[in-house]
């Protein structure tokens, strides 16, 4: 670049950001591939709105969950600092105003979604309570110098967006001012005489009270990572300005609250804790699952293998609700990039539109689906004819399908979520005991040929009446949530049941005083051989006369219909025509992405480098080791035959000896002293390589030894 | 002004040396003076009602605050500078920046305020955050007199004894003087003097002898007991306000509070609830069923593998390498705890403590105790990583990560064994002390 200095030197030039600006839109990702690019761009855009639908449906959600523990936390803010408010000079608030009041928020493990809380509790209490919101994180304060200029630095920030007149004189000060507490409480006290002798701040409203002088909210993010003497200092400071400063500490809890005690021996006294729990991540999943997969909403479905891999992921790895979103979007994404029938994901009249528009090759990708194919085979053969060959016909047929896939899942949904009321209060649970269990498992066969679903209908029909009573009235519920027509018969042959039960309730009375009175007459005083005969009657008679009682009828019948809906709607998607539009079936796409593996990676990589180069002449059958494999792979391999100490002089020459091998062997031409030297360079380098990579190191246990770092191979 | 005696209990000779240190307004006192004892025994408070009462020019600081020494002295200088408030100088902040500045500064402020006549006393509270600073601070403050040519005094105020603060270099030695432990009768004494205005002070002097014959056994400490009496004190009246019993009636109001200070050793005592949760608890008069404290929610819920590798953590910290061939190989053979047991090894290693182990064990561990099989994937990687970040387990030694990490497993046995019976594996079974 030029320049139009005369003189030698360094000069800075700063990027040019018009440049920057080029960037590749996302949606030409979905060109590349070997579709149409108006048909991809549709696509594109279909998965945006897809996503988008869902992100926010999935962001509702949060905040719903969320709304309970904020609303605990406001109502705590609200009473801490009462007294500071009112100024108090009650006898025992002398005593007691040097605890700072704390709210432990238990958030669980899944330390990646706090931050999603933490922004939502900021902005909320910022609206509604407090300007001054501080969040602290535990690698940004090693020292109390630290903590006390973030505070500071945070505080006044808050503070500027109001009053953009102070700002210089902020700034002056910072310069000139190390923070300290003190510091703190004297700008406090300008700030909230300042604003409660101007106009009421038109942004908190709803708690007047708090107008003369805000709470300071400090949330500690994850207090599992501060150091006790940071954290100890802090308090204790803290608690000192406690009359000049209103500080309420936000304590936000990964593991137990017990973790308070570990943290904090001496300091906890003076902090008055009070424990907020938030929901547990698994009942969130469910919640998400039922919002976004459990319904007709959203058309777009994961087969089991790949719904299996992302609760999987969720339940082995890290309970990160987030992650499963973002699994779900790449899902999705993956789903509208390699089927290109995907367009065909939309709502049913959306859907019904495109369907008329669909070109000649979209047609002949349909007549390729394994699923419509197999519904060919079973058609007459003129049908067959016409639904290969006539387009008008084929989009008909297609039409029809796309309806009857929508009314599917509108019922298989309805008897899915009554199958888990029925299923879900018996004792282990044999088909699951979370409805996404069950879900998994109808997706991947019919429920009715797997093992559990026979005894599990026995342990039905032994329910007690109150419980089946319960567990039909929550049906009910469920089918007559959604304002579908179809199900119609179902809800009134469930209501039908509930009332022939309270029936039996009335008449039971009766029969039961009559049952009790016989029993009493069969058991007379006889010696013991007599009592077991008669013992043995009764038990006969008992289980012959089982099936008499009107409620065991009752049952059987209810048991009955259930198993008949079971059958008639709960088969899996796979037997659906068309359902590879709306089915991401890339199971493994999903597992390579979300649960890599860099050890294996690595370990193929070296050990089978023909994976990735894809040189024909480094293919080896056996576990041999070609000499035009990469240095370090040959090391690699020697190394893998070694125990915990390599001798490095025995390496070193089995590696001449393999990459030598090949070659013409002569010993005592001049050149190989070169030779030799290259290779021992060429040794040395791929040692150090391996160094790096991990997989040993230098050890002062025997010389001219290295350790290894993995073990297995040998 | 109240009279000193008044104000300052139990600490009469204390008081009446220091009084004859300082001497007269105008007198040279020593240069600087140690105090030490226990927390709560009085020492800040003694202090501050001094000077306040006889009107000493004096500067109180809490190192605490003070996180450079920078900041401390310049604390130190402004309230100086702030002794006269009538003045206009007190908005004008100095800045110091050494002990050299500090020195000239000091004999400049102490000239403006016009107190270079009489002793200027300063409070150093927590002097023990000293010993962190720069090293030259505690030596310059030992003999500030010296160094500033000017009438001062520099008092310290610590929980540590003077021993754990000598530099190696050897420094002016200080006057030191002992705060000792208040005994029960001072306790009682102190405790009685601050009665709400509404009782009288033989009534709430009944009660503080209640609150301390259960709670001296556990607890000296006053501001604890200061708190726990303003805490339970409502309680205690509750006979007498709602009429059942007179203010003489000690027996009754004795029945009536006995238990609920037990009840209040066992939770607000140790933190267990807050002291606004027991409040609450207070006035509703309802039973502490529905309010669990802290230490109840000891419960964690962690992801499956996480378990597993707790768990494994666990157990490579707690048995010796030798013996995990005989856990986790399937054809160990047989062999008895006596025969592969050395001596040294028969105290219990949980009495021990955990011990370190390199990364590649607790990865062997894990892929034998879990049924399927575990790909070691960048999850089960980053896993190990975040529970080192909730402190369930902690990496030992240097941090570099190429090298062979090392970890240690810091959760209690009760713990891990809460775990382990949720994902069924019996933990006692694999772990050599229990052999």
């Amino acid at each position: 670049m030029a320049t139009s200095s005369v003189s030698k030197g360094c000069f800075v030039f700063k990027p040019d950001f018009k440049r920057k600006k080029v960037s590749f839109p996302i949606a030409d990702y979905f060109n590349e591939g070997e579709s149409l690019s108006e048909d991809s761009k549709l696509r594109f855009d279909t998965c945006q709105l897809l996503w988008q639908q869902m992100k926010s449906e999935a962001e509702e959600l949060q905040e719903e969950l969320n709304k309970n523990l904020f609303d605990s936390l406001i109502e705590f803010l609200e009473k801490s600092h009462l007294e500071f408010r009112k100024k108090s000079t009650k006898w025992n608030y002398q005593i007691k105003c040097r605890e700072i009041p704390t709210a432990a928020l238990v958030l669980g493990v899944n330390v990646t979604d706090h931050d999603l809380t933490f922004k939502g509790l900021t902005e909320m209490l910022r609206d509604t309570v407090t300007p001054y919101v501080v969040s602290l994180q535990a690698k940004e304060c090693p020292d109390v110098k630290h903590i006390l200029q973030k505070l500071a630095s945070q505080l006044m920030g808050c503070c500027i967006d109001m009053e953009s007149t102070e700002e210089e004189y902020v700034q002056s000060s910072q310069r000139k001012m190390h923070y300290s507490m003190a510091f703190l409480s004297t700008w406090y006290k300008s700030v909230t005489q300042k604003t409660s002798s101007e106009s009421v701040k038109k942004k908190i409203t709803s708690f007047s009270h708090w107008k003369e002088s805000p709470p300071i909210v400090i949330i500690l993010k994850d207090i599992e990572s501060f150091s006790t003497k940071v954290l100890q200092d802090f308090i204790i400071i803290s608690s000192q300005y406690l009359h000049e400063l209103p500080i309420v500490l936000v304590f936000g809890i990964a593991t137990s609250p017990i973790i308070i005690h570990r943290l904090l021996p001496q300091a906890v006294s003076s902090l008055c804790i009070e424990l907020l729990q938030s929901l547990s991540c698994k009942e969130h999943l469910a919640k998400l699952l039922d919002k976004l997969l459990l319904t007709t909403r959203f058309p777009f479905k994961l087969n089991e293998k790949a719904l299996q891999v992302l609760t999987n992921i969720f339940l082995y790895h890290d309970f990160s609700v987030q992650n499963f979103i973002k699994g779900l979007q790449l899902a999705i994404l993956e789903h509208f990039y390699s089927q290109p029938l995907s367009i065909l994901c939309c709502d049913l009249p959306e859907a019904k539109k495109r369907i008329h528009s669909l070109s000649e090759d979209q047609c002949e990708s349909i007549r390729r689906l394994p699923s419509f194919m197999r519904y060919v085979e079973k058609q007459t053969p003129e049908k067959q004819v016409a639904s290969l060959t006539d387009e008008r016909f084929l989009k008909e047929e297609t039409l029809r399908f796309l309806e009857d896939l929508h009314s599917y899942h509108e019922n298989f949904f309805l008897v899915l979520k009554c199958l888990h009321a029925f299923t879900s209060s018996l004792p282990k649970y044999p088909l699951g005991r979370q409805i996404r269990e069950l879900y998994c498992a109808c997706l991947e066969k019919n429920i009715w040929e797997s093992q559990e679903y026979e005894p599990a209908l026995q342990l039905l029909r032994m329910l007690a009446k109150d419980e089946l009573m319960a567990i039909l009235q929550k049906c009910l519920e469920v089918c007559k949530s959604p304002p579908g027509k179809q199900f119609g018969g179902t809800v009134e042959k469930l209501q039908e049941f509930l009332v022939q039960f309270q029936k039996l309730e009335e008449t039971e009375s009766n029969e039961e005083e009559n049952g009790s009175g016989s029993q009493q007459k069969g058991l007379q005083k006889t010696d013991l051989y007599h009592l077991q005969k008669s013992l043995l009657e009764m038990k006969e008679l008992r289980s012959s006369n089982k099936k008499q009682t009107k409620f065991e009828v009752q049952r059987d019948r209810v048991v009955d219909f259930i198993d008949n809906l079971v059958r008639k709607y709960l088969s899996p998607p796979d037997t659906q025509t068309l359902y590879e539009v709306v089915y991401f079936t890339g199971a493994h796409i999903l597992r390579e992405h979300l649960n890599a593996a860099p050890r294996i990676a690595l370990h193929t990589a070296l050990n089978n480098p023909y994976h990735y180069l894809k040189n024909q002449a480094l293919k080896s059958e056996d576990d041999s080791i070609p000499n035009v494999a990469p240095d370090i792979c040959i090391a690699y391999k020697l190394h893998l035959e070694c125990s915990r100490l390599i001798n490095l002089v025995d390496w070193s020459e089995a590696f001449a000896t393999v990459v030598t091998a090949a070659e013409e062997t002569d010993p005592n031409s001049t050149a190989s002293e070169e030779i030799k030297e290259i290779i021992h360079a060429r040794f040395i380098r791929a040692v150090s390589e391996l160094e790096l990579l991990g997989f040993i190191k230098p050890t002062k246990q025997k010389t001219d030894h290295v350790a290894r770092l993995t073990w297995g191979g040998c | 002004m109240f009279p000193l005696e008044n104000v300052v209990l139990c600490r009469e000779s204390q008081v009446s040396t220091l009084m004859a240190l300082f001497g007269e307004r105008h007198h040279f006192s020593f240069p600087s003076i140690f105090i030490y004892g226990h927390t709560a025994s009085g020492k800040t408070y003694v202090m501050e009602t001094l000077m306040k009462t006889s009107e000493l020019p004096h500067v109180i600081v809490n190192c605490v605050e003070c996180f450079t020494s920078r900041i401390l002295l310049e604390h130190i200088l402004n309230q100086l500078n702030c002794l006269t408030p009538s003045e206009d100088e007190c908005t004008s902040h100095i800045a110091c920046d050494s002990f050299n500045d500090f020195v000239r500064l000091f004999k400049k402020v102490t000239q403006d305020q016009g107190v270079d006549d009489q002793t200027v006393y300063i409070v150093l509270d927590k002097a023990e955050y000293l010993r962190e600073m720069e090293a030259n601070l505690l030596p310059a403050f030992l003999r500030l007199q010296e160094l500033t040519n000017r009438n001062v005094t520099v008092i310290f105020l610590s929980q540590i004894v003077w021993e754990k603060f000598r530099p190696n270099t050897g420094c002016f030695e200080p006057f030191i003087m002992y705060f000792p432990d208040y005994s029960i009768g001072h306790l009682q004494k102190i405790l009685s003097h601050d009665h709400p205005p509404e009782y009288s002070a033989d009534f709430y002097a009944a009660y503080i002898n209640i609150l301390l014959g259960v709670f001296y056994t556990v607890c000296r400490d006053l501001k604890e007991l200061r708190h726990l009496a303003a805490l339970n004190f409502s309680k205690y009246c509750e006979p007498v306000v709602k009429g059942e019993a007179n203010e003489r009636d000690t027996r009754k109001l004795w029945r009536n509070i006995e238990p609920h200070l037990k009840k209040a050793m066992h939770t607000v005592y140790l933190r267990e609830i807050s002291s606004s949760q027991w409040e609450k608890l207070q006035q509703d008069d309802t039973e502490m069923g529905q309010l669990k404290g802290l230490s109840a929610h000891a419960h964690v819920e962690l992801p499956y593998y996480s378990k597993f590798i707790l768990i494994a953590a666990y157990l490579a910290s707690y048995n010796p390498t030798r013996t995990d061939k005989r856990f986790f190989l399937k054809h160990h053979g047989k062999i008895k705890k006596a025969s592969f047991m050395k001596k040294h090894e028969k105290t219990s290693n949980h009495l021990l403590g955990p011990k370190p182990f390199p990364l590649d064990r607790l990865l062997a561990i894990l892929y034998s105790i879990v049924d399927s099989r575990v790909a070691p994937t960048a999850n089960i990687f980053s896993q190990i990583t975040s529970l080192v970040t909730l402190q369930l387990l902690t990496l030992v030694g240097h941090d570099d990560q190429l090298d062979g990490p090392k970890y240690k497993c810091t959760v209690s046995l009760d713990f891990v064994r809460a775990i382990a019976r949720t994902v069924n594996f019996d933990i006692i079974k694999y772990l050599y002390d229990f052999l």
